[in-house]
């Protein structure tokens, strides 16, 4: 157990990487006590209409969930460039590349798709 | 290709591929493998992230966001989530230190958080079909409840493997293999925490400001 146990550590320093990270009890409190701000806030300023500017509050809600995915990758997900000799960062950016295109896209297409096609019904000219 | 057939002629066999030069351990590939899979599922979201974008708005007069949703229960389930995502780490913590009996315990504490978490979203979603907002109500409705219902499915398989591994441990202990089975739910939890943060964000956050 024990012998098989150093092998795979003998094994992946001649890879120059280190063991899955575990993370640390600090790390995992960081992550969570920010997790905290990063969630009551946004839902603090929706429930007391606190910006009283509903555009305004819906990009710093939005800002406020990529940083908290971004905590979440860091400190709960252990996410960082030596993981798996930088394979599981790489793939990450190549989903997150292709989550853009695929939202992004969606999103572009199908509203000038409906600005487009809508027909122009104006009831108030209705006889 | 002269040298290919001179090695021929003089009888050495050609070599085409190179020697592995060191044997791995098994199952030293699954956490990126697991990753990877982790991945695909992202673009699983992303896709009905992308329908509940261009639908969300399609009520067919019928009832919408500001309507169905309660923001007190939003911010019970995601505290749910997020206590159960510490808890978790909690548990990997006390892996790495082999303590058995505090993993276990650590990981029931995450089972319970995870099972509020799923009884608060079935009790939400049986309010809403009990009110007739089914998922045939309108186009808004229906990929409200792919989404939502996607990452419930989710969060119940992840139970499920939770409940698997406890089972696992007690029997066998913190073995190799158990360790690596951890880790792969460990990085399955967390993920869907990291889901969830979309889903109260665009959908429930951002519909009640329509």
């Amino acid at each position: 157990m024990s012998s098989e146990t150093n092998a795979q550590h003998q094994h992946d320093a001649d890879h120059g990487s280190e063991e899955q990270a575990h993370g640390s009890f600090r790390g995992y409190m960081t992550g969570f006590v920010l997790s905290v701000f990063l969630t009551a806030i946004p839902f603090w300023l929706v429930m007391n209409n606190v910006l009283d500017n509903n555009q305004l509050t819906g990009f710093v809600i939005m800002g406020f969930a990529v940083v908290q995915i971004i905590v979440h990758m860091v400190y709960f997900l252990h996410m960082n460039g030596r993981a798996e000799g930088g394979w599981s960062l790489l793939a990450l950016v190549f989903t997150l590349i292709l989550v853009v295109i695929a939202l992004a896209g969606s999103l572009w297409v199908m509203y000038h798709l409906n600005t487009n096609m809508m027909p122009v019904h104006d009831m108030k000219q209705m006889p | 290709m002269a040298s290919t057939i001179t090695a021929s002629q003089t009888g050495e066999a050609p070599v085409f591929y190179l020697k592995d030069e060191h044997p791995h351990p098994e199952g030293h590939s699954t956490p990126l493998g697991f990753w990877i899979y982790l991945m695909s599922d992202c673009l699983i979201f992303a896709v009905l992230f992308a329908i509940y974008g261009v639908l969300g708005t399609n009520y067919a007069a019928g009832p919408g966001p500001k309507d169905l949703f309660d923001l007190n229960l939003v911010a019970l389930n995601t505290a749910m989530l997020l206590f159960s995502s510490i808890t978790y780490g909690f548990a990997m913590l006390t892996m790495v230190q082999g303590r058995v009996a505090a993993t276990q315990g650590w990981l029931a504490v995450t089972a319970l958080f995870g099972l509020a978490f799923l009884g608060i979203e079935l009790y939400e979603f049986h309010h809403l079909i009990s009110i007739g907002a089914t998922p045939q109500r309108s186009a808004f409705l229906s990929s409200f409840f792919v989404l939502v219902g996607t990452h419930w499915l989710h969060v119940t398989f992840g139970t499920i493997w939770l409940f698997t591994l406890m089972v696992q441990v007690a029997r066998h202990g913190l073995i190799t293999a158990n360790r690596r089975r951890l880790m792969c739910l460990s990085m399955f939890w967390h993920f869907l925490d990291v889901i969830w943060i979309g889903v109260f964000t665009f959908v429930y956050l951002l519909g009640m400001l329509r």
